[in-house]
Formats: structure tokens, sequence, C-alpha cells
């Protein structure tokens, strides 16, 4: 996945990076591509790692708001697998196309083929590799489909540039060009406001 | 790891003896400045760092002095062997201010002209001014940069100005439970602090000692330091005697408490250092010098930022740290910012809060 991500950002960008978590994400496009930027957390875990990782990281609670990072102040925002974990995702949405020019998000897509046999055939929510917490624990507040996130940022006004659609391993499989919104486990949207 | 003592501690003079021009146009006529050092300089001279005191800290940072040996410096928490600033790696080194009234040259120092103290007669002095005295420290200790410049509450005023004065000669700035400027409340509070002295009967031109007004101005200040949640838990409505004795005297632990602290403070310290330390505070502003913009004032500066705020820090509550941090971020700088979880108030930076300290650690090493 980070092959593809990193495919998406032009060396020496400056990159924001919300929900950072450890840090390793911007770490890597640090070494590789040379990237300046800070990363965005609220656990002080995640903060005390990037920090290790010799990373600018700034304690932040991304749904009190985004308001302190200027229009268009960077070339990429990422946010990596952390838009299901927040109370606002609307809200977020529409800041990060407002702070980057680009904006790079990736989603585990519930509405994949696994999640659907579990709820159907057990009746319970889906526990898998790529969502393995219990319903009552989850971090995961927001879970949403392909569908459901592309009609979000229809509603936005937010162009998808691009999309790519892997499995939790990060190959793309034929089926998910012909019924992507069954097959895929994660998708990644290069994503900008529209005019 | 054990953290082990520094042991006795001696401190050490640094004279200038030109000229040296401060912010308000006065000049002092040479200086001194009494300093402690702890840890060893390393052969590349790479690993300095300055400790700079808030209101009314001094010199003696860490470890124990040849007259108080039961009682170790202001921060021999965060200082010493394997401790946040750690002795083991880092050469620290620790100053009393100018205005000080702990061996520096301050009001309470002789003046040549008059033979006496100086008294009121001695000039205000700004946090400018300090950083280009501890720059001419830094100089004659034989540094070409610091490691790292850090300081708290008003320290860390010292440390954002050092990363826009010296740029070039600091690598590091760790800016804890600081503000890049004072508000109307905060200077307010500095200004009853400041009367209780002056209009103290005893304060009479400064060749007195005014130990009540000092004693009110502590007291006041003491209570912007606590959280309401700290006093809470440490006095309650606790009440020394069981009943209420429908008077004035003291009744309340929390009063009692203040008493005692004005009284320990009045005696040792010197109400014009006070005064002068309390409007350092006031005119901080280095955003003053660059159209009142924090962005333009830190366009310049290349040191890497380490911003830290403590939750239940009202004084300079976490939202005046990022205040700094979003000035930062707006001119692309290196920095980083954590909100450390404390019930502790403003006085949360002299604790070794296990978060905290690491932070400090790794930032360091980064």
């Amino acid at each position: 996945m980070n092959d593809i991500l990193k495919s998406w950002i032009p060396k020496n960008s400056e990159v924001l990076d919300l929900g950072c978590g450890d840090g390793s994400l911007l770490a890597s496009l640090k070494d590789d591509l040379d990237i300046s930027g800070y990363g965005v957390d609220i656990s002080e875990k995640n903060i005390e790692l990037s920090l290790g990782k010799g990373l600018n990281v700034i304690e932040q609670d991304i749904d009190a708001g985004l308001d302190n990072f200027m229009n268009s102040s960077f070339d990429i925002v990422i946010m990596s697998q952390s838009i299901q974990a927040l109370k606002k995702p609307e809200n977020a949405l529409k800041e990060i196309v407002r702070i980057g020019s680009e904006c790079i998000v990736s989603i585990p897509n519930f509405a994949n083929l696994k999640c659907r046999i579990q709820l159907a055939l057990t009746g319970k929510m889906p526990v898998s590799k790529a969502l393995p917490h219990e319903w009552y624990s989850t971090p995961n507040l927001h879970l949403c489909s392909l569908k459901d996130f592309e009609s979000l940022c229809e509603k936005l006004n937010i162009q998808v540039i691009e999309r790519k659609l892997i499995r939790n391993d990060g190959k793309h499989s034929i089926f998910m060009k012909f019924f992507p919104n069954l097959f895929t486990e994660v998708a990644l949207y290069k994503l900008k406001q529209k005019l | 790891m054990e953290s082990e003592s520094l042991g006795i501690v001696e401190p050490k003079f640094f004279q200038f003896k030109e000229n040296f021009e401060l912010e308000s146009g006065k000049i002092l006529k040479g200086f001194e400045i009494i300093y402690e050092t702890y840890g060893e300089l390393n052969k590349e001279k790479s690993n300095a760092v300055l400790i700079c005191h808030a209101l009314s800290g001094n010199h003696h940072a860490a470890g124990f002095s040849q007259d108080e040996q039961d009682k170790p410096g202001w921060w021999n928490e965060l200082i010493g062997p394997n401790k946040a600033f750690d002795t083991n790696k880092y050469f620290i080194v620790s100053l009393n201010n100018l205005g000080g009234c702990h061996g520096s040259s301050g009001p309470s120092s002789i003046d040549p002209e008059t033979s006496k103290p100086f008294g009121k007669n001695f000039p205000l002095i700004t946090v400018k001014d300090w950083v280009k005295s501890q720059d001419l420290l830094r100089s004659h200790l034989g540094l070409d940069f610091w490691h790292a410049v850090a300081g708290g509450s008003l320290g860390g005023m010292q440390a954002l100005q050092w990363a826009i004065d010296f740029g070039g000669r600091i690598k590091k700035s760790i800016v804890i439970a600081a503000a890049p400027k004072l508000s109307a409340q905060n200077i307010a509070f500095n200004e009853v602090a400041r009367q209780a002295i002056v209009t103290d009967p005893d304060f009479d031109q400064g060749s007195f000692h005014p130990k009540r007004g000092l004693g009110l101005a502590r007291m006041l200040g003491h209570i912007t330091y606590l959280s309401e949640e700290m006093m809470k838990e440490k006095f309650g409505r606790d009440l020394k005697k069981e009943e209420y004795e429908y008077g004035f005297d003291v009744e309340f632990e929390v009063e009692s408490y203040l008493r005692y602290q004005a009284d320990t403070f009045s005696d040792k310290f010197n109400a014009h250092t006070y005064l002068l330390m309390t409007k350092a505070l006031d005119y901080f502003d280095p955003s003053r010098d660059y159209a009142n913009d924090l962005n333009k004032a830190l366009e310049k500066t290349t040191s890497d930022f380490l911003i830290l705020s403590f939750s239940s820090d009202w004084r300079f509550a976490p939202e005046r740290s990022k205040e700094i941090v979003n000035a930062l971020i707006s001119s692309k700088k290196s920095v980083s910012y954590a909100e450390i979880k404390s019930h502790q108030g403003h006085d949360g930076f002299l604790f070794p809060d296990k978060r905290y300290v690491q932070s400090i650690k790794t930032f360091l090493k980064k």
C-alpha cells in the first residue's frame, strides 16, 4: 500500500500526515522522497514513537478542528486508515482538501465480500484482519463502503483524481475491476477540491 | 535506570567588564553572572545545554549547594545522571539572570557610584537582554553553539527568544509551559503583585525590605502556579482545628500553606528583583519587533523546536503554547508539540512526569 502512496507523492513535497500513528509512513517518505512536514496524532504513545523517529509531530485532536493549518499550505495531506476513527469524518474531509493541494485518503471497505458474508451468515459484526476489533471496543466509529465514501466526496464537491483498490495484502485482483465494492478491502483515493 | 545525585555543586562567576547596552537604551557598566555547570563538555563542544530559569529561579538548578545541603536545586528532578537533561551525555549550564538576587548583578549588588545596593536604581532588564548576556556567557565558555536551550515559563520565553535572536548558535529550543506574550490577565496578576510590594510601607525607596508586600506577591503568584484540582486534592477545605473560630487567624490548611510560602520566600528574595522579573514577563513579546506578527518573528529561526504544555496549567494554558506551535507550522519550521497530562497546574514543569521526561530525552537525542 505504501508503494502506491509513494507513487502519488512527488519528491521534496511538503506533507501533512493526519493520524500519523507511530510515524513509520512519514519516516519512510522522508527517507525515500525527501519530503518535509508534520505528523499529527492524538495518542501519547504515537507522539513519543514519532518523535523517536526524528519526525516533527504535533499532538492534536483532528476532531477538534484543523483551522491552525492554513489554506493550501501543504502539497499533500495524508489520512491513511484514520478517517473511519474520527467522530466527524465529514468535517475532516472538508478541511483536508482546503489544507492540501492534493489529499491521499485510504479507507477500509466495509462492504467487501468477507464482511458481507460474516454479517449474513453469523449475524454478527464482522471481525477481520483489517478490522480486528469487536463492535464495543473498536476505534472505528465511521466505517463505510467505497460507494458511501465516493458519494460523500461528491456531496462535498471533492474530485477523485485517482483510485487504487487492493486487498489487505496490498495486491490488486481482477475481480475488483468488475465488482469494486464487493472485492476491495482497502481503497486509496487521491482527492482534491473541485474548483 | 537508577538516577544518582550530582552531589555538591560549586558556582562559578563570569565577569563582563565592558558596557552592556540594554533594550531600554540604558547602559550597565559591566556585570557579573553566577552560574553552575553539570556534566562534561565533550571534545567537539557539541553537547552544551543552557537552562534558563523562571520568575523566582536561580543558577542553582541541580545538585546541592555548600550552604544548603538538605535541599537540591530547583530542577534537580530533571537534571542529573539519566534524568531528562542527562548529565552523562550533556554539559548543562545554568545561570542566575541579570537583575536576579542570587549572585548575578542585580538590585542587591553594590552600585560602585554610591557604594550602596542598586535597589530600585537597577535598570529594568528584558528577556532580550538576558539572552544577549547569556550569549556572552556562551562565548566566555568557549562554545560556538548550544546543543539546546531549555526552560519553563519565563525560562521557556528565553529559549524562544534565543531561537529568534541567535538562530545560528542554537540547535534546539525547548519551550515549556510558556506563551508567546502575556495576556491582559497575566499582566493584571503581575500588577497586583507589584502593587503589593510597592504599597508596603517598608518599601520606602528600596533601602528597606518590604517583607509583607513581597510575601503577598508570592501568595498571589503561588495561587496561579497551582491548578484548582491540585489545591482541592492537597488542601480541600481542611481545617487546622476541628471547629470554626470565627476570626481572621489561619484556619484553613490552604491559608497556612500560603502564609508559609510567603514567609520563607520573602525572607530570602529581593523585592526589586521580583518587580524586575514581573516586568520582564510583561514586556516579553518577540513579535513586537516584527510588526506584531509572530510568524515573521519566527521566520529566520533555524533551530528545531519542542513545545510542551501542561493540561491543567491556566497561567500559560496549552492554548498559549499552541500559538507558538501554529506560528512555527505556518512558517514551516521544525517543531513538535505535546500536551502533558498533569494536575499540577503551571508548576507541572518542575516535576518529573514520565512522559514529560521521555519527550525531552528523545528530543535532545533527535
